[in-house]
């Protein structure tokens, strides 16, 4: 999956995904409980903005020493007998996969979840050279599973599928003969690709954090995949995104804090497996061989610029989680692996303007996006910075914010994003507020009051309304 | 044996350019502004740490079963056979001997036709099929977070990643001694035995309870490819 994953204007792609009606309740659902949770883990360590401070500052002084860290880095795998690849393009850095993949005459990868490999196009790479490539983190297997359907959400990529079509997808692909229970859905999958664990060659992971320090990298994940792909096929090969790194275990321990709070609202995820090297002398399990491809791929063009705090980015999806513009369109119409806003100021930074250019103004710029993010990127400036770049450039904006906003299937005046967001007084939805409720409203507010119920958003923004909304419905937590 | 790099100047030349300046040769550590991981459990008594531990059990779908020394042995054959018995997989650990389940290991379970399997580097990769058939894995904790119900897992010849990962259910013996406040103090522990000279274990394993995900309609599965149940047996050794 490249980073453009479609090839249709954004105004078709939100047509067809305003139109999902299961999409965008999956959708808001999950967004309501990621951020409950996500708020009751922060709210459970006390100083939260403390931790937010300290993850800051831990990533902005690692991004003004790249060069030291992913040189101390490399140096200390390599001197566990691991081998590293520097990576200017992802041409580059599959090609080297591939080679090592051939050299070792390997036919099966196991792959456990990395944005990056689907950033740089691995998995077609390897196909076409004639290599099973199997992805082995749930959402992924689904949507592999369903002739490569694109991720919505960085975190939980298959968010957009319900259990009845999954279970569909599995009766047509894997003669699965079950029901639509998650469960048995989840069994099945585990029995599927345990087989595979076992006679894979290959084991392809990404990087949630390298630590300078030790040579290590670290995974993190809760159904254990990426264990078994770095524990038992002969060869590993780590993929990194060259800005995922941090000085020792003692950073690495408060961004993996941050990390699995903002992301799932857990303490810490199943599994965090620190990694390092192949395996030692006299172990049994783990790889004989180890690789890490640290890949630049147009991060180097974002330091040392007004966006260079994207790279501070810890793929929590935080922010994706509390933004009322990817609740409404769902995470493919953004056309991106990279969805939501981190989506919206990445995609154009790494896959150019062209391609992107309406990103940023699928934003009501409320920042609700930059007050949930763990390590404080001002990911609403940094959107409105792209679209002054954008003005600059062009001569004009390539949609109006208000187009855009028209485009999402909404009149821009009345829309309840912008109430959401701002504290724009509401008095043109007073009409359709019965209770303090927004009931089902004709026109523009149909295909967002369908939705579900929404309370009106008064004076309320977002992140009042939310924790009000939260307290409403007792403690709702799963 | 020490392995390759491969176009690492270039690469950084390029880094240190886009950053505006030269390659910097040495950068400190900085004591950093913020440190509120400290403050986390800072006083907590080894008895308040256990019952942090005891409701976070509760939130990760942990079984936690408090014994005594001397109980040790019958408790966990107990929880043996509550999770179906044999065959087990067990780490080549002295702590076993050392907190009286000779007994049990070596006689009780074979009576009882048991099947145990105790990782042993001679045995090669047969110790990675006696796992992934295995019913059972137990092993020690190494270091025991309190704050999130977290089992520290350092890997060894003899302490195998496969115990822990490939059998169906999951059982950590953990002394109490080995609580601290959270994640924190292992980090430090880690730098620690850095310091000293120790290299870094290849594989440190943060275990929270059984494999899960919510992939499916962000419904919470137990039990995916990593163990679908997992009980933590607390020893009073204090
Ligand atoms: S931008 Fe911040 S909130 Fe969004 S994914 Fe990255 S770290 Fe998380």
């Amino acid at each position: 999956m490249a980073m453009k994953f479609s090839t249709e204007d954004f105004k078709e792609r939100i047509k067809e995904n305003i139109g999902d009606d299961f999409m965008r309740k999956a959708v808001a659902g999950a967004q309501e409980r990621l951020h409950t949770r996500r708020l009751d883990a922060a709210e459970e360590l006390g100083n939260w903005e403390e931790w937010r401070s300290h993850g800051e500052e831990i990533r902005q002084h690692v991004l003004e020493n790249l060069d030291y860290y992913l040189h101390q880095l490399s140096e200390n795998v390599a001197s566990r007998g691991g081998h590293v690849f520097f990576a200017k393009t992802g041409e580059e850095a599959s090609r080297y996969i591939k080679e090592v993949i051939q050299k070792k005459e390997g036919k099966k990868v196991v792959k456990s979840k990395s944005m990056v490999t689907e950033e740089i196009h691995l998995n077609a790479c390897l196909e076409e050279a004639g290599c099973e490539v199997i992805e082995t983190d749930l959402g992924e297997y689904i949507l592999q599973v369903d002739d490569h359907d694109p991720p919505s959400h960085i975190v939980a990529p298959a968010l957009h599928k319900n259990k009845e079509q999954i279970r569909d997808v599995f009766a047509q692909k894997l003669d699965y003969d079950r029901t639509s229970k998650p469960e048995e859905l989840a069994m099945h999958a585990r029995e599927m690709l345990r087989k595979e664990f076992l006679t894979a060659d290959i084991g392809i992971t990404g990087c949630n954090f390298a630590i300078a320090e030790t040579g290590s990298v670290t995974l993190v994940t809760n159904e254990g995949n990426a264990r078994l792909v770095s524990a038992l096929p002969k060869t590993q090969i780590t993929v990194m995104g060259m800005e995922r790194i941090v000085p020792s275990f003692e950073e690495f321990e408060v961004l993996v804090s941050l990390l699995t709070r903002s992301a799932v609202g857990q303490k810490l995820t199943s599994y965090v497996t620190a990694l390092t090297g192949p395996q030692g002398e006299g172990d049994v399990d783990g790889p004989e061989d180890f690789h890490l491809v640290i890949v630049d791929n147009g991060r180097s063009r974002i330091l040392g610029t007004e966006f260079q705090s994207v790279l501070q980015c810890i793929r929590c999806a935080a922010c994706v989680n509390v933004c009322p513009v990817y609740r409404h369109i769902g995470g493919h119409s953004y056309g991106s692996i990279y969805s939501g806003p981190i989506g919206a100021v990445l995609s154009p930074l790494l896959g150019g303007y062209d391609d992107f250019k309406e990103l940023p103004y699928a934003s009501t710029l409320c920042a609700a996006c930059t007050d949930a993010c763990p390590v404080k990127i001002p990911l609403h400036e940094l959107l409105h910075k792209h679209r002054q770049v954008i003005v600059e450039k062009e001569g004009r904006a390539p949609v109006s914010e208000k187009l855009a906003m028209k485009a999402f299937g909404l009149g821009a005046a009345s829309n309840p994003l912008y109430q959401m967001g701002s504290k724009v007084a509401s008095t043109v939805m007073k009409p359709l507020t019965k209770n303090d409720r927004i009931s089902k409203g004709p026109g523009p507010l149909k295909a967002w009051t369908e939705l579900r119920e929404f309370p009106a958003p008064e004076k309320e923004r977002f992140r009042d309304w939310f924790t009000h909304h939260q307290k409403e419905k007792g403690d709702g937590k799963s | 044996m020490s392995g390759t790099i491969q176009n690492r100047d270039a690469f950084l030349a390029n880094v240190a350019s886009s950053l505006g300046r030269e390659r910097k040769q040495r950068v400190e550590r900085p004591v950093w502004k913020f440190q509120p991981q400290h403050h986390v459990l800072k006083d907590a008594s080894q008895e308040e740490l256990v019952e942090v531990l005891r409701s976070q059990c509760r939130l990760i779908h942990a079984e936690l079963i408090e014994t005594s020394l001397a109980d040790l042995p019958k408790r966990l054959a107990a929880a043996v056979n509550l999770y179906g018995g044999g065959p087990l997989s067990l780490w080549k650990d002295e702590r076993f001997s050392g907190f009286g389940l000779d007994e049990l290991i070596h006689k009780q379970w074979p009576a009882e036709k048991k099947e145990v399997n105790i990782w042993d580097p001679v045995l090669g990769e047969k110790n990675i099929e006696l796992a992934e058939k295995a019913n059972i894995g137990i092993t020690f904790s190494d270091m025991t977070l309190a704050e999130s119900g977290t089992v520290v897992l350092f890997s060894s010849p003899d302490k195998g990643r496969s115990v822990s990962l490939l059998p169906k259910q999951y059982i950590a013996i953990i002394p109490k001694s080995t609580i601290v406040p959270r994640i924190t103090q292992a980090a430090e522990a880690i730098r620690g035995k850095i310091e000293g000279g120790e290299v870094v274990p290849s594989c440190i394993n943060f275990i929270t309870g059984p494999s899960n995900s919510a992939d499916i309609e962000m419904n919470l599965v137990i039990g995916v490819h990593g163990p679908v149940k997992a009980a933590y047996i607390l020893v009073n050794d204090c």
